[in-house]
């Protein structure tokens, strides 16, 4: 977390409506996140959190309502100029999407070499050591993905992203499926991440921990809207008994 | 019958989304290759083996029925028609539509439904274009060839079994073999070819690219890829085959 957040949103989502048949899974959602801040979205299974970070990302098109990251409208884009402005925008996947037939050299050098076609075998070369090194798994850089532990793969997944040095960080389910100690080591990662990279970021999940501990502010989704914001203990300090709910079945300790 | 049709239209978008997308640039020049690779010299060991035992086997069991009339000198120019015409092209596409149909149906699948496919496409990768079109651009250029070297390998088998049983030399076999042999059937056998490679790749992507339920979802892309393509396949050839006679007439 840090304190050097600026009131410059560089994700802004007005009236975000999102339907799947006869299931609304976004009911008119607006979000602002800014220049420096690692923002949580909390919510259950099924709330609709990852379908707004897909739209966030140009994955998913909302049926309404405007989307702007770093000033561009993602829904006027051309597809080659979305491709573009993804490369300022690094996803890591709740299941890390590691290319399985590629090992960890593999895998970190492809965004480079996809994207940055003048940049010799050196600078590749060197790209690669650098956020392996960032990630402390240098030593993995021959293996392939079958031969990682899953908090091995999350690290991974997230030096794939910053290979090419994003603005913006959007990370669906982090420490989904990992122990309390390496949950707590991605936790660090994040924060690190954002100190390191300058980044803005968006944390899809529901581990409270990890919330309490990477957040600067935290939204809630339920049903497809959000029910409270601001920081991690004013978004708990309510009444509302959807959100009592939430942190009583989640979490143990007090915040 | 709705939900038929309704398939049948999401395979011909699938279809002309390949071609759209094979056309405009950036080509995937090393992915087409790594492909041609994949399902060529990766396939060229099973195509050589059933090929040649094909040819001898195909032989072994004319050979009585054509014995029977005193034509065993048939056998050479039976044997380059069976081959040429219809054996090479169809046992190619069948081996290849179960060993790389499959295949890209279950790699694809996989992909899928463990976010690989989305990670390429959030790298900035038009992932339909690095994974799809590549693929189907390999099988429709490479079943082609290897059916003409299964054609060449059954032919091997074939003299193998004409050259032990009635000592005819390399040279006359051959040139018996190919007096009922035209161009036009060697066009055939690379056209129909590259129709049927065509028929694998996009049933294998088609499958794999949209499959989903997890892993039970990855095995069902990958059996279906086979069964379809194989299912085409017969079809095509029937159809071909049809319009070729028809042609000829």
């Amino acid at each position: 977390m840090t304190d050097t957040i600026h009131k410059e949103p560089v994700i802004r989502l007005r009236n975000i409506r999102k339907r799947f048949g006869s299931l609304e899974v976004l009911k008119g959602v607006d979000l602002d996140v800014y220049k420096g801040e690692n923002l949580v979205v909390l919510g259950r299974s099924g709330s609709g959190k990852s379908v707004l970070i897909k739209i966030i990302a140009g994955m998913l098109t909302p049926d309404t309502g405007s989307v702007t990251v770093l000033g561009e409208d993602i829904r006027s884009l051309r597809p080659r100029d979305l491709q573009a402005l993804r490369t300022r925008i690094g996803f890591s996947f709740q299941s890390s999407a590691l290319y399985d037939g590629m090992n960890v050299r593999a895998n970190l050098e492809f965004p480079l070499v996809r994207n940055k076609r003048h940049l010799g075998r050196k600078e590749i070369d060197a790209a690669v050591a650098r956020v392996l090194e960032d990630v402390g798994l240098s030593q993995t850089i021959d293996q392939m993905p079958s031969q990682l532990s899953g908090g091995q793969k999350k690290r991974i997944g997230i030096a794939r992203t910053l290979i090419l040095q994003p603005e913006i960080m959007l990370y669906d389910e982090p420490t989904a499926g990992l122990d309390p100690v390496t949950s707590a080591n991605i936790n660090e990662l994040i924060n690190e991440v954002q100190e390191q990279y300058n980044t803005s970021s968006v944390i899809i999940t529901h581990d409270l921990t990890c919330a309490k501990a990477t957040g600067d502010r935290v939204v809630m989704l339920s049903e497809g809207c959000f029910l409270r914001q601001g920081s991690f203990e004013e978004v708990f300090a309510g009444d509302d008994a959807r959100v009592k709910d939430f942190y009583n079945y989640n979490f143990i300790s007090t915040p | 019958m709705k939900a038929f049709f309704l398939r049948v239209y999401d395979i011909y978008r699938f279809a002309l989304r390949f071609f759209q997308e094979a056309f405009i640039p950036p080509y995937e020049f090393k992915a087409i290759w790594d492909q041609f690779f994949e399902v060529g010299i990766r396939s060229l060991s099973i195509i050589t083996l059933t090929g040649f035992i094909t040819g001898l086997v195909f032989t072994k069991q004319s050979r009585s029925s054509l014995a029977e009339f005193g034509a065993t000198s048939w056998l050479p120019s039976l044997m380059a028609i069976a081959i040429i015409r219809a054996l090479a092209p169809l046992v190619t596409a069948l081996i290849i539509a179960g060993k790389v149909g499959s295949n890209i149906g279950a790699e694809l699948g996989s992909m899928k439904v463990t976010e690989q496919v989305d990670a390429m496409e959030v790298s900035s990768t038009n992932p339909f274009k690095f994974l799809v079109v590549s693929r189907i651009i390999a099988t429709t250029c490479v079943v082609p060839v290897l059916a003409s070297y299964m054609g060449l390998v059954g032919m091997l088998g074939a003299y193998l079994n004409v050259h032990t049983n009635e000592q005819t030399g390399f040279s006359l076999f051959f040139q018996s073999a190919f007096v009922r042999i035209r161009f036009l059937d060697i066009y055939v056998l690379v056209f129909k070819s590259a129709v049927y490679g065509f028929t694998i790749g996009l049933a294998g992507c088609y499958n794999g690219y949209n499959a989903d339920q997890g892993t039970v979802g990855v095995g069902r892309a990958a059996n279906t890829s086979v069964v379809v393509s194989m299912f085409l396949i017969f079809i095509e050839e029937m159809i071909i085959v049809q319009l070729v006679n028809s042609y000829l007439k």
